[in-house]
């Protein structure tokens, strides 16, 4: 056997640069650092430019090392799921041992560098962070329970908060609440679009709310969670993050909101069947919308206390 | 026979190389970036030496 026969089957195989990338789910990054940016911003300390850069990438590289993580222990279902077959493992680019090496590595890297670029309790912050989405959610309650869409939230809702607790040291009533909004976000906007996309979660045995509940209790969840959204959403408004530009925007999205949700409890299956889930759609939109324009929001007004306008 | 100045190898790991090669440059300069922001901030302070220390007694 030549060199060249062996190597004609690994051509197509091999990984490149790009597929380890895929590992650390990129897009899911982007939410990562719009809302760690924002929490750093709209915190009362001012930070180094070089050092708010270096905070950002290193929380990004904690949230994408607890995506390769993710990856690692969830090859076998990602495998038999159409969205995510053709991730770097079911792919059979990147090996498992490869996303266990660079999950591992790229953990320890972020948090040891945050704690040194900014503080301990940031870096502290982040490893819960990587913690809680790999061990809580991913190995232990992913496969158990319908809320585990809950549970992934929670994961994705940290980041402002690590974000905050870098500029200060701190944890603060609107860290909190900026926490708040992203993980009691996530349920109503991930549920509107499990009502209207056929999802293959049943294919690998994770328990998905509009099966083990039926599609009827996800409308009532999506409401309750959207009525749970509104409280927090307002409540963060008044705080030292708040003001007018961020109560007037929270005011007409969780109004729309609300409406959203009410619509899509009240309505059943065969309305939604007729009209192609006209009224599910526009509220996943209008999600999309409601957390981009929120946090936009409160990085207005941190870009307005700093302009001195309206003092 | 001639030797090729460049493996096959390098041609189908080009990617992979270059982007190892750019995070580890990248790495360089983030540590160095940070370096040069905590000694200007002055979160690194030489703790001066006393006389007695100095003169051994």
């Amino acid at each position: 056997m030549t060199d060249a026969s062996f190597d004609s089957r690994t051509l197509t195989q091999e990984a490149q640069f790009g597929d380890y990338f895929a590992l650390l789910k990129p897009r899911v990054m982007t939410l990562v650092v719009f809302t760690a940016f924002v929490g750093l911003l709209a915190a009362p300390e001012t930070v180094h430019p070089f050092v708010g850069f270096c905070a950002i990438l290193f929380i990004a590289v904690g949230g994408g090392a607890s995506g390769a993580l993710n990856m690692w222990y969830d090859s076998d279902i990602d495998a038999v799921m159409r969205r995510t077959a053709k991730r770097p493992i079911p792919a059979g680019k990147v090996t498992r041992d490869e996303a266990l090496a660079i999950g591992l590595t790229l953990s320890v890297f972020s948090v040891v560098f945050l704690g040194l670029a900014t503080n301990w309790l940031a870096a502290g912050l982040l490893a819960f962070t990587i913690f809680f989405y790999v061990v809580i959610y991913t190995m232990w309650l992913k496969r158990l329970t319908p809320q585990n869409i809950v549970i992934g939230g929670a994961a994705g809702a940290f980041p402002p908060m690590i974000g905050w607790a870098a500029a200060t040291g701190d944890i603060s009533t609107a860290s909190v609440l900026m926490f708040c909004l992203t993980f009691l976000w996530t349920p109503p906007h991930f549920w509107a679009l499990a009502l209207f996309v056929r999802m293959d979660y049943d294919n690998a045995t994770v328990p998905m709310l509009t099966v083990t509940h039926g599609r009827r209790a996800t409308r009532t969840h999506i409401l309750v969670y959207t009525v749970l959204l509104a409280v927090f959403a307002l409540g963060l408004g008044l705080t030292q993050v708040g003001g007018p530009v961020y109560l007037a925007v929270a005011v007409v999205l969780n109004a729309l909101f609300l409406k959203g949700a009410w619509a899509i409890w009240r309505r059943d299956e065969a309305a939604s069947e007729a009209d192609n889930f006209r009224v599910e759609k526009k509220f996943f939109k209008l999600s999309l919308l409601y957390l981009f324009a929120h946090f936009g929001a409160i990085l207005l007004e941190a870009g307005i206390d700093r302009l001195g306008v309206f003092a | 026979m001639s030797l090729n100045r460049q493996h096959e190898i390098h041609g189908r790991r080009f990617g992979r190389n270059l982007g190892v090669g750019l995070v580890l440059g990248a790495l360089i300069a983030i540590i160095f970036g940070l370096t040069v922001v905590k000694i200007e901030r002055g979160d690194f302070q030489v703790q001066p030496q006393t006389q007695g220390v100095s003169n051994g007694n």
